[in-house]
Order: structure tokens, then C-alpha cells, then sequence
């Protein structure tokens, strides 16, 4: 019972980081852009990601990693000020009267709008650096910290592909391509010049979460999902749940979703599609930064300049998943599921008798990518539009 | 003439710019590193292969032709319209398929390593034909489905060198027989491993061109390349198209494969490493802006500054700068077209500006 126990936290664990970073190809595939750079994204994230962690669990600590603070209480400050900016927004729609701040908030790409949202972000940002830098962080923050920080690296740097794909009409695959090499590449070079040494990242926190109060007492359930968990695991499903409301739910869903069926449509009808799109690669490319992170702390205790294939993985997943978040758990799930008995077949009491080859199993989740794309993608929904460069003067 | 040669710098121009601020950005990250070492170091870089003299020059001859044929086999895929980023896991099979004949099989004379190389090509096809395939009747993504076989292929590699041809104590292939081997050219380049790999490969470029641009089948890869439909609205058969694309690009990287360890004391490593030529294939195609010839020149530019990779050794420096500049190589070979139309308007604007600033000054 306890090695089916097992396989399944190991599964859990490799559906989680499929699952984030799917979704972060479905908001850049919905939109219309092809994002095949996932997998240096998430090299890129968890390089510098990792690195924060290794920082993080060093106390008092070094300017550096005050800085990597820094950057994230100000990005969660920025995250802050815009729905405040919104709330405010909206609370001044309803008032009747002609006042003077209400066409200060309202006037549409105003610079005092940004100036606002600069301003809480450098408050919130603030307080919230000291309050962090002040005290050792416990083993869960560092997690929650190293992923913020790989979120923003990955964002920024899907900004590189999106500028070159969404605004200079690039082949998306080809730029996407030059994102993938530079990725490890960058890695490699600045650890080894830097430390003169080798290229790996060590950390000595372990992630996984004995037991959760309460919940971990159900049975079976309990031992399921609540006990000898990934914390990365609770924020996958975060993830999930975020992503699917907005996708199925908001303003900003249904834009992305028309803006990849039929963007000549939606730019006729008032939609700036080029920001709509860049914002979604960025948003992709935070998402699938946090999936580096989440794969090396899930299967290792160092980085090591890579990630498996797992962002290749991911894009599989999105295809078989038919861009639909729910669709893309069970995808998940199953290449989870793939990856799992290729990594602990020897715990297998059957699978090991046959005393096939290790590489054999190793094959399996590439193999079974093929067979289940052979079957899915004849009927899929792929966006109409994905993969095209859009052109406002074609319309 | 002049006309020709007007036609050949444009043509070249958008690859030119590319190499030039790929060696930039690579520049101002060395700089950014160690400030004193950047600029010899780059010098290094550049020289490539003549840094060695003759032995130098015929090593990187040695090392461009896999890198020209896995370029060509991108390149060949593209005039289809197709993304072959598999040409890594092709080149691995051919390898093995050539090694496995080289160290296993007992043919006579010349023709031992004729076969060893020529069946390597025969691997790479099969293993370029399975995407094409899926593509063609399946609608599988291309791109996906190779870099799967990227994968398939790394892991098939160790098996395959575990179960038959392990070198005792080592993680790699045992090396192949002496009557296997390409036959050398070290004559030429004294102390090097130059074989006729690199005259093979200008003779399968040429072959190429003249497939591409001077036979029916090559214009109906072309006009699937241009419009699916197109070509399949003037009746040519379009599956047909992609399926022998793609099995033809996998033969040229089987090839590059085979070339590249038919080699005298070369062993193949079981470490599942997914080959970089491959990837390298991608960024000649790119410069060689698709074309055979392009990718010829290409690759032996990359070759060289690969090699100059190696003698970095000396400086703080490593060979991963070499991919850092290769990728944003690429990367503006992608927005090449956006860039040059922008240089146009702004140049154009800057005329105008100039002309209206002039006739002002004349008005007062």
C-alpha cells in the first residue's frame, strides 16, 4: 500500500509541474501566440530562482538576495496597485457628479494612472521587504519566495520572445528557438566564470509538507493529498483554478480567447491586440518560470542546467488537454502519471521482473507523447489563429 | 554581373547584420564578466580554427561537415515549409547505425566504410520519416513530434551501446575498425583529423541545390513550402510532400551522424547528451537564410568560431559564450525582415528631415 502511496505523491508531483506550465502555454496559445520557448523559460527560471532559494536559506542575508527580495515585494506591489487602480476605477464609474480626481483615474492611459500604481507598488514594496528581510524565512516562504522570483525572471524573459514574435513579425517558432538555446547556455556561463567552477546550484531545504493539520487525518484522501505532499503542488492547483476563472470568466478571458479565434474581428471591435498578446506571453512565461522551479525542487536538490524536456512535455499536455484548463489536469494527470513509472519502475514489483533495459522505461512518456498526439490532434481545436503573425493593415 | 552581385549583398545582408550584433551582445556579456579579457578573447573567437595554423584549419574543415549537413537537413526541410528540429536525434541514430557496422561488421576493403556511412543515412531517414509521417496523415505537430524523437532517440542510444557495443570500464562505444574509417586528408592539413567528409558534404550541398532548384521535385517541395493549399489546389500530392521532406532532411543528418564518428579514435558516449549539431543545424539554416549553398558557408562560419570556442580555454571564459552568440544570431535572423524595414523608414524619415531642414535654410 505505502508504494502505491508513493507513486502517487511522485505522480502529483510531476502532474503539477506539467500542469503549471501547460497553462501558461494555453494563455499564450489562446491568444494566438505558439510558445515553444516554454522550456527555456523554465530553465531560465529555475536558474535564477534556485539561486534566490540558496540565498534565501542563508541568514543574515547578503545584498544580492535583498535585492531578489526586493524585486519581488515590489512585483507583488505592483500586482497590488493595478487592482487597486481597478477598484478605484470602478467605484468612481458608479458616481454620478463631474468631480475633478474622476477624470484623473479615468482618463485611459494616463500617465498619472501609472504614477499611482508605481506609487503603491514602492509603498507596499517597501514595508514588505522590511517586514521579510528582518526575520530567517521559514522553509515554505523560501519555496513561495524562489518561485515569485522565477516568476518574474520568466516573465520577463517571454517579454523577449513576445516583443520579437507580436511586434516584429518574427517566425514564432524561430525566435522561440533563439530563447531556447540562449537559456542554458546563459546558465552555464555565468555560474561557471562566476564561481569558476562547476555549473550546479545546491539548496538543503526539503520542500515536502509531512502532514497537513486536520485534513491529513481523513483517510485515504488524507494519505493522498495531505500528507508527504509537494507544497508546489497547493499552488498548482491555485494556479489551475486562477487560470481556468480567468480564461472561462472575466473580460480578460473572453478578449484572449478572440483575440486567438479571430483577431481582425476583435481588433475591429476595439481590442489592442498586440498588448492583449504580449501580456498573455508574459503572463505564460511566469507561469512556466514558477514550472522550473517546481521541477527542481520536486526531483533533485540542485540545479543542473536543465529540465528534462518537461517544457517540450508541457506543450504535449496543452495539445492533448484541447487548451481547455480542465481538459489539461487529466493531461496532465496521464503524463504524470507516464513520467512516474519511468522514474520508479524498479519499485514496481512486476515491472521490475521483466528486467528490461531502465532506458526502456525512460522511453515511455516521449513514446506515449507520440502515440497520444497521433490520436489527439486530428480533431483538435487548436486557436484559429495560432502561429500567425497579426498584421492590422491585412485586415 | 554587377546586377548579380548587387543581388547577392542584399540577399546576405540580413545574415551580415545578424552575425555582426550577435558578436556585439556576446561582446558586452564578456565585458559585463571580466572587462580586460573581453576584447582578446573575442579576437579568439573570431580567428576560430586559424588560431591552430593548418592543424586548426583542417579541425574545424573535420568539424563543419556534420554541422553543414544537419544545417542542409533544416534548411531542406523549410524549402517544405516544415521545422525539422530533430536533426539531433536523426544524426544520433545514423551514428550509432554507422559505429554499430563500423566496430561489428566484417566487410572487406573500401567498401566497409561506403556501407557503414551510407546505412547511418538510412537510420536517419526512418527516424525523419516517423514525424513526417505523423504530420502528413496524423496532423501531429512537426516540431513536437522531433523533439520527442530527440528524446526517444538519447535514451535508444544508451541501450543500444549498453547491449552491443560497450567499451569495457567507459561509458562510450567501442572505437570503429581501422577499414571503416573515412579515408584521412591529413595530407593536407598536417596533424589534424580532416577526412573526406568535408568533400562529401559540398558534393550532397551541390546535389542539393541542384534538387531544389533544377528538378520537378524540388518545385513541388518549394510550392508546398510557399501554400499547403496551393500546391494541393494545383493537384500535386501534398502528404507525398511532407512525408519525403522529412525523410529526406533525416537522411542528410543521418549522414552528418555517421561522418562524424567514422572517424579514427573517436568513441561514441552512451550519456545520453541529445547532440548539439543538431541544434547548431538550426542557427546555419537560419544564416544560410534556407538555402543549400547558404548553409555550406554557414556552417563553415559556425565551425569556426566553435573552434575559437575551444581555445578559449586560456581566458576565464567558456565555450557556452559560443551558444549565447549563436542564439542571438538567431533571434535577429527571426526579426531580420521587421529590422531592415525599420532601418528603411527611419532612414527615409532622416532624408526627409535633412532635405526639409536644408530647404529651410535656404528659406531663411
Amino acid at each position: 500500500m505505502d508504494v502505491i502511496y508513493n507513486l502517487i505523491q511522485i505522480t502529483l508531483g510531476s502532474m503539477t509541474i506539467l500542469l503549471v506550465v501547460a497553462l501558461g502555454g494555453l494563455l499564450s496559445e489562446r491568444s494566438g501566440v505558439t510558445n515553444i520557448a516554454l522550456e527555456g523559460i523554465m530553465i531560465f527560471g529555475a536558474f535564477l530562482g534556485i539561486w534566490a532559494i540558496q540565498g534565501f536559506e542563508v541568514y543574515p542575508y547578503s545584498p544580492m538576495t535583498k535585492f531578489a527580495i526586493l524585486i519581488v515585494t515590489f512585483s507583488i506591489g505592483l500586482i497590488v496597485g493595478y487592482f487597486i487602480l481597478q477598484l478605484i476605477r470602478k467605484f468612481l464609474l458608479k458616481k454620478e457628479e463631474p468631480m475633478k480626481i474622476k477624470d484623473l483615474f479615468l482618463k485611459e492611459s494616463s500617465k498619472f494612472n501609472l504614477l499611482f500604481i508605481l506609487g503603491v507598488a514602492l509603498i507596499i514594496g517597501l514595508i514588505l521587504f522590511f517586514i521579510l528581510s528582518a526575520n530567517p524565512m521559514s522553509v515554505s516562504l523560501v519555496l513561495l519566495m524562489g518561485l515569485a522570483v522565477a516568476g518574474v525572471t520568466g516573465g520577463l524573459y517571454a517579454m523577449v520572445h513576445g516583443y520579437a514574435a507580436i511586434h516584429l513579425k518574427s517566425n514564432q517558432i524561430i525566435s522561440a528557438t533563439a530563447l531556447n538555446l540562449f537559456a542554458p547556455a546563459l546558465a552555464i556561463f555565468t555560474r561557471r566564470v562566476i564561481t569558476q567552477g562547476g555549473q550546479q546550484i545546491k539548496f538543503d531545504s526539503n520542500f515536502i509538507i509531512q502532514k497537513v493539520p486536520l485534513l491529513g487525518d481523513i483517510p485515504v484522501i488524507g494519505d493522498l493529498f495531505f500528507k508527504r505532499v509537494y507544497l508546489s503542488f497547493y499552488v498548482g492547483l491555485v494556479i489551475l483554478l486562477i487560470v481556468a476563472f480567468v480564461v472561462k470568466k472575466t473580460k480578460f478571458g473572453l478578449r484572449l480567447r478572440a483575440c486567438g479565434e479571430n483577431p481582425h474581428a476583435a481588433d475591429s471591435l476595439g481590442i489592442n491586440i498586440y498588448k492583449l498578446r504580449f501580456k498573455a506571453v508574459a503572463l505564460s512565461g511566469v507561469l512556466a518560470g514558477m514550472g522550473g522551479v517546481m521541477f527542481v525542487t520536486t526531483f533533485s536538490n540542485e540545479f543542473n542546467v536543465t529540465v528534462a524536456g518537461f517544457g517540450f512535455l508541457a506543450i504535449a499536455v496543452l495539445i492533448f488537454g484541447n487548451w481547455r484548463p480542465s481538459r489539461i489536469l487529466l493531461a496532465a494527470l496521464f503524463f504524470g502519471f507516464m513520467r512516474t513509472i519511468a522514474s520508479s519502475y524498479s519499485s514496481i514489483g512486476f515491472l521490475r521482473d521483466l528486467a528490461l533495459p531502465g532506458q526502456i522505461y525512460d522511453m515511455i512518456p516521449y513514446v506515449a507523447t507520440l502515440v497520444v498526439l497521433m490520436f489527439a490532434s486530428k480533431n483538435s481545436r487548436a486557436p484559429k489563429a495560432l502561429g500567425q503573425v497579426y498584421d492590422q493593415g491585412k485586415r | 554581373m554587377k546586377n548579380m552581385l548587387n543581388k547577392f549583398i542584399i540577399a546576405i545582408k540580413p545574415s551580415l547584420i545578424a552575425v555582426a550584433f550577435g558578436l556585439f551582445v556576446g561582446l558586452i556579456i564578456m565585458l559585463a564578466f571580466n572587462p580586460m579579457e573581453a576584447f582578446p578573447a573575442l579576437i579568439t573567437l573570431l580567428l576560430g580554427g586559424f588560431n591552430g595554423g593548418l592543424q586548426g584549419i583542417g579541425n574545424t574543415l573535420y568539424m563543419a561537415a556534420p554541422i553543414i549537413l544537419s544545417g542542409l537537413a533544416v534548411a531542406f526541410a523549410f524549402k517544405t515549409g516544415l521545422f525539422n528540429i530533430g536533426a539531433s536525434g536523426q544524426m544520433m541514430v545514423g551514428a550509432y547505425v554507422a559505429v554499430h557496422i563500423g566496430v561489428l561488421w566484417n566487410v572487406t576493403g573500401l567498401l566497409h566504410w561506403i556501407v557503414a556511412l551510407l546505412l547511418g543515412g538510412l537510420a536517419g531517414l526512418i527516424w525523419g520519416l516517423i514525424p513526417g509521417l505523423l504530420k502528413a496523415f496524423r496532423n501531429v505537430n512537426e516540431v513536437i513530434a522531433s523533439i520527442m524523437m530527440n528524446y526517444i532517440a538519447s535514451f535508444l542510444l544508451i541501450m543500444l551501446i549498453n547491449q552491443n557495443v560497450i567499451q569495457e570500464l567507459r561509458a562510450e562505444a567501442r572505437i570503429v575498425q581501422r577499414s571503416a574509417v573515412l579515408p584521412s586528408l591529413s595530407f593536407l592539413f598536417p596533424g589534424s583529423t580532416i577526412n573526406i567528409g568535408i568533400v562529401l558534404t559540398i558534393i550532397i550541398v551541390i546535389l542539393v541545390h541542384i534538387l531544389i532548384h533544377k528538378t520537378t521535385l524540388g518545385f513541388q517541395l518549394r510550392a508546398s513550402g510557399f501554400s499547403m493549399d496551393g500546391s494541393k489546389y494545383a493537384g500535386m500530392n501534398t502528404k507525398r510532400n511532407i512525408v519525403v521532406a522529412m525523410a529526406l532532411s533525416g537522411l542528410f543528418a543521418g549522414l552528418g551522424g555517421a561522418i562524424m564518428f567514422l572517424t579514427f579514435g573517436k568513441a561514441l558516449p552512451a550519456d545520453g547528451v541529445i547532440f548539439a549539431e543538431g541544434f547548431d543545424g538550426i542557427s546555419v539554416a537560419l544564416l544560410g537564410l534556407g538555402e543549400p549553398i547558404g548553409a555550406l558557408f554557414a556552417g563553415l562560419f559556425l565551425s569556426n568560431i566553435r573552434m575559437g570556442g575551444y581555445y578559449l580555454q586560456s581566458f576565464v571564459f567558456v565555450p557556452q559564450i559560443v551558444d549565447m552568440i549563436v542564439a542571438i544570431i538567431i533571434y535577429m535572423t527571426a526579426i531580420s525582415i521587421t529590422v531592415q524595414a525599420l532601418f528603411k523608414r527611419y532612414g527615409e524619415q532622416i532624408k526627409a528631415w535633412k532635405i526639409n531642414r536644408k530647404k529651410k535654410g535656404d528659406e531663411a
